[in-house]
């Protein structure tokens, strides 16, 4: 019956009236991301305010866009930026390349990028695009302290933690 | 002879209330066709220009006007110019007939709530303006020199005449049962009791037929998307665009007071004999609930193959209206005889 089925085509239409829009409110309301959600990118730190990063360019030899450069420099223990020797001085993510398929974060030695869950990432120049390494590094936890920090000598002198086997 | 400077005063003052009612009228259906149409797809709609979105026809408005005005090189360009004219101003001559309440005393004088109400062959004016408006979205089509917006023009052309026969027919209901062609006894025989009781067939040809008469959906062959692009409209942009726009919406508000004057009573409702600015309100109240009716249907229902449009338009609408017509003339004869 065509009137029937009309009838209960408009009543579908009208009941959903009455449903609560899924809409978010943007930019007053955030939607959630899922936990494996890949958005910006973080260098992180140790607890101590250490970076991570040892500046091994594994990541860029990684990505797939090629959208990262790294440049590494000399440590020591006067001035430390990152356990071991090296440290990476310059660090860009061209994010107009970027593809977010998280392989660096694969690559990396030492966890020290991660792809975090902000997704606002929306620019009106392209040199805006370009997030340095200023950009990217995580805050000091509580505790710690800015990088470059005097170390006692030898403390730091490991770029990867040590290996242990699981207890 | 002299010309009474009251008459011509209070004419004046009555098309402008009209078109300004239209103007205003065409924004914010458009707005509350997108909040309703949002809302049957479980979204919000606009609600940021302003409380509530209020503003965003304004916000509309002002975007077109600054847009760019656009004519393909290829345009016959007179035509192609007075083709959004020849579209808007039936639009809003339309309504002319259509009395939006009982007659009230000013001043001393009658005044009947309408701008042309009493002609006496209003329901003969609104098929021959409504006739108008295939020409311009026809010479809309041809003067863009554009494949698409040509066959949406002709789409559009063979449309709405077939569908005219049948709106037309639809009309004839009420013209017999009020005795009259004049749109004021129309809704003045409807005082006690709607034309939609004794017209429901009528009521619902006439439906159907509007909507395939301005081109909405599931009727809305000549703009198809997903076939022609946009349409006769294809080349416009701008005010040009914006003018196709508002006849549109326009169209849609005339046929929905047009419709609610045949059929649903007019202004009457309780107590308009004793207060009636009421009136309006009433009418306002009924126009509304026919174009949310639209509205609804375009959220439904998908659109019809062009073939299965026009057959419909022929061996459906066609002889049902002819029924209908002859079932109420015998009807009338019969009771009221």
């Amino acid at each position: 019956m065509f009137a029937v089925d009309l009838a209960r085509g408009m009543w579908t239409t009208l009941r959903s009236m009455l449903e609560r829009p899924v809409t978010y409110q943007y930019p007053e309301v955030k939607r959630p991301v899922r936990e494996r959600f890949r958005g910006r990118h973080a260098l992180k730190r140790y607890e101590n305010g250490l970076e991570k990063c040892i500046g091994c360019a594994l990541c860029a030899a990684a990505c797939p866009a090629d959208a990262i450069f790294v440049e590494a420099s000399e440590n020591n223990d006067a001035a430390r930026y990152s356990p071991g020797e090296r440290y990476a001085s310059t660090y860009e993510i061209n994010m107009l390349r970027c593809i977010f398929c998280g392989y660096c974060e694969d690559a990396c030695p030492t966890e020290a990028i991660v792809l975090e869950h902000n997704y606002e990432l929306s620019f009106t120049q392209r040199r805006q695009a370009l997030y340095t390494r200023e950009m990217l590094l995580d805050s000091v936890a509580a505790g710690g302290q800015p990088t470059p920090m005097a170390v006692p000598p030898g403390a730091f002198n490991r770029a990867i933690p040590e290996m242990k086997n699981p207890d | 002879m002299t010309i009474d400077l009251a008459i011509v005063a209070e004419w004046a003052l009555k098309s402008l209330i009209l078109i300004v009612m239209l103007v205003t009228g065409f924004a914010y259906l458009t707005f509350f066709e997108r909040r309703v149409l949002a809302r049957m797809q479980v979204r919000i709609g606009p609600n940021r220009a302003g409380p509530m979105g209020l503003l965003q026809p304004i916000a509309d408005g002002v975007k077109l006007i600054f847009k760019e005005e656009l004519i393909p090189d290829k345009a016959d360009k007179l035509v192609f110019v007075l083709a959004p004219v020849i579209t808007v101003i039936p639009a809003l001559i339309i309504l002319a007939v259509v009395p939006f309440g009982p007659p009230i005393e000013i001043a001393g004088r009658v005044v009947h709530l309408g701008v042309a109400d009493g002609l006496n062959v209003g329901v003969l004016y609104i098929m021959a303006v409504a006739s108008v408006a295939v020409y311009g979205i026809a010479l809309a089509g041809w003067s863009s020199n554009n494949k698409y917006a040509l066959l949406g023009g002709l789409r559009s052309t063979a449309q709405m005449v077939s569908y005219e026969i049948a709106l037309g027919l639809s009309f004839i209901g009420p013209i017999l049962l009020a005795n009259s062609m004049s749109m004021r006894s129309i809704v003045q025989a409807q005082e006690s009791w709607w034309f939609i009781l004794a017209q429901p067939i009528g009521f619902m040809i006439f439906l159907i037929a509007t909507v395939a008469e301005v081109n909405r959906a599931p009727f809305d062959m000549p703009e198809a998307e997903q076939e022609l692009a946009a349409g006769y409209h294809v080349e416009y942009s701008g005010m040009k665009f914006a003018l196709m726009f508002m006849a549109e919406y326009d169209k849609m508000i005339a046929v929905a007071a047009i419709g609610a004057s045949l059929f649903l009573g007019g202004y009457w409702g309780p107590w308009v004999d004793r207060v009636p600015l009421l009136g309006p309100l009433y009418l306002f109240l009924k126009v509304v609930a026919i174009l949310f009716l639209m509205i609804w249907m375009r959220a439904t229902l998908p659109r019809l193959r062009y073939d299965r449009l026009m057959a419909f338009g022929w061996k459906v609408m066609l002889p049902l209206a002819l029924v209908n017509v002859v079932l109420t003339a015998v009807l009338v004869i019969a009771i009221g005889g």
